[in-house]
């Protein structure tokens, strides 16, 4: 079985989001905690400007659940930069203990998959999850100079600046609560082109999502919003596709965070967000919101993410994708 | 799992939307055009002065690479280039953004491991293959003097 029912249900007791100026305009703006007007939440490098969005959201998120940072028992977080040095930079402060994870853009699932699974299993009380992204140290590190002159092609997504934290803890009281949860596997599919990850990582969440339904024997309908990571425009129709030809119909409640972020025709961003911080800040955002608004009680959520570096693909190597499921629900336990 | 990976990557090519190539190409001929017209004008502008031909032909790009690394500090050279495309990437312009874009992003690395290092990490292998080529042609161009 890969799918692990958690039977004392974690809850999620805060969270906290922060955006830059991009995703700040775009349809989910008054969802988000905290947005800089720029890129660089007074910093004077985008590296430290990310970490930057780390400590704010972990902040924020602890000033939610009205606890102090000596409460957390262990923090996983992790980001898009090499080595993970926006997550050490970030919360080093915090002084909790530290677990850096690296999943690409289904960091944040990954963190919270086992934050929950920790706690479900008595070894934690209270964890947190913070993962983050910058645009402008993607482009620096996987791309191109910021300035530089060039197109990008329609299948391209841009790499969210955001960040987004939850505190996942043994509490009882009515919290939206992780019930389920699913590890990914790497798929591999052979896609080279890393201007189009949604196709990279389509292949992973068709694997999750079809072998979480096929075990469960769930359906589709039986859930509020079935969401995936950051596939983007060419992700999200691809798995729709392929799920379809399994029997799964996702066509009613099935949405994308890379999709939803940014009005993708207003704003001119192609394919759509993705990084850690996408999903991270719009499930602390935007889902949050409406689990507290009571508009949301089951939603699926699977981070996808495309595990390549810029080495891996000038080798021409192909991209493999992951992708993790977490369930939440609403309610007691 | 059993998706076969060749008939994916047949799905996802043909599903995958594409560059629209005409308003790109038609953007970069007017714009990469409009380049070289302004460039025309900049020559005729100092053929009027009393400076000589040589001169006037050092200026001309000089200026231009002048304007695109300004533009490219002030960060506007990007937004026009998004439009532009090849229209700005072949004119002597690309180049001088080519080189000042890296040195700007590194500026934080310091100036010798970030800027200096880093400076051609786009444009190094334009120079690379460009000095190999002329050398390339010069030998061919010796031979043919030879031989004809």
């Amino acid at each position: 079985m890969r799918v692990k029912k958690l039977n004392r249900k974690p809850s999620l007791i805060g969270w906290g989001s922060v955006v830059g100026k991009r995703e700040s305009e775009g349809p989910l703006s008054d969802d988000f905690d905290i947005h800089d007007k720029g890129e660089c939440f007074g910093m004077n490098t985008w590296e430290k400007a990310e970490s930057e969005m780390q400590r704010i959201a972990l902040n924020t998120a602890l000033a939610k659940a009205k606890m102090g940072a000596e409460s957390i028992e262990a923090v996983f977080a992790g980001d898009l930069q090499n080595q993970c040095v926006s997550s050490v930079f970030g919360l080093a402060d915090f002084g909790a203990p530290f677990f850096g994870l690296y999943g690409a853009c289904s960091t944040f699932a990954e963190a919270l998959l086992l934050s929950a699974m920790l706690v479900d299993g008595g070894n934690f009380d209270t964890c947190a999850a913070v993962t983050s992204s910058h645009f402008c140290v993607a482009e620096r590190q996987y791309r191109f100079p910021l300035e530089y002159g060039g197109q990008r092609t329609p299948t391209a997504q841009r790499t969210v600046t955001g960040a987004g934290a939850a505190i996942i803890s043994s509490a009882n009281g009515n919290f939206p609560r992780i019930t389920e949860v699913m590890p990914g596997r790497i798929v591999n599919k052979g896609i080279k082109d890393a201007n189009n990850m949604g196709a990279a990582m389509a292949p992973a969440a068709i694997d999750t999502i079809r072998d979480y339904f096929n075990e469960t024997g769930y359906s589709p309908e039986d859930f509020d919003l079935i969401l995936t990571g950051d596939l983007g425009a060419e992700g999200h129709a691809t798995a729709m596709d392929y799920l379809l030809g399994y029997g799964i119909d996702l066509r009613k409640n099935y949405s994308d965070c890379g999709l939803m972020i940014y009005d993708i025709n207003r704003q001119d961003m192609h394919a759509g967000g993705s990084g850690c911080g996408c999903s991270a800040s719009v499930i602390c955002g935007h889902i949050m919101k409406r689990f507290e608004k009571g508009e949301l009680k089951n939603v699926l959520y699977v981070a996808t993410g495309a595990l390549m570096s810029p080495s891996t693909s000038k080798q021409g190597l192909s991209i493999p994708g992951i992708a993790h499921l977490v369930r939440i629900e609403a309610g007691r336990r | 799992m059993d998706i076969n990976e060749k008939e994916y990557k047949k799905y996802c090519a043909g599903r995958a939307k594409k560059s629209p190539v005409f308003k790109d190409t038609f953007a970069a001929f007017i714009c990469g055009g409009a380049i070289c017209a302004f460039a025309e004008g900049l020559k005729a502008l100092y053929g009027m002065t009393s400076l000589p031909e040589d001169t006037v032909k050092m200026l001309v790009p000089v200026t231009l690479v002048f304007l695109a690394a300004l533009s490219t500090g002030l960060g506007v050279f990007d937004d026009f280039a998004k439009f532009a495309g090849a229209g700005t990437l072949v004119p002597i312009t690309g180049f001088a953004n080519a080189v000042v874009s890296p040195a700007m992003d590194d500026k934080s690395e310091g100036l010798i491991m970030g800027v200096g290092a880093k400076m051609f990490t786009i444009a190094g292998p334009v120079i690379v293959y460009g000095v190999l080529s002329s050398a390339l042609y010069g030998v061919i161009y010796w031979l043919c003097e030879v031989l004809l």
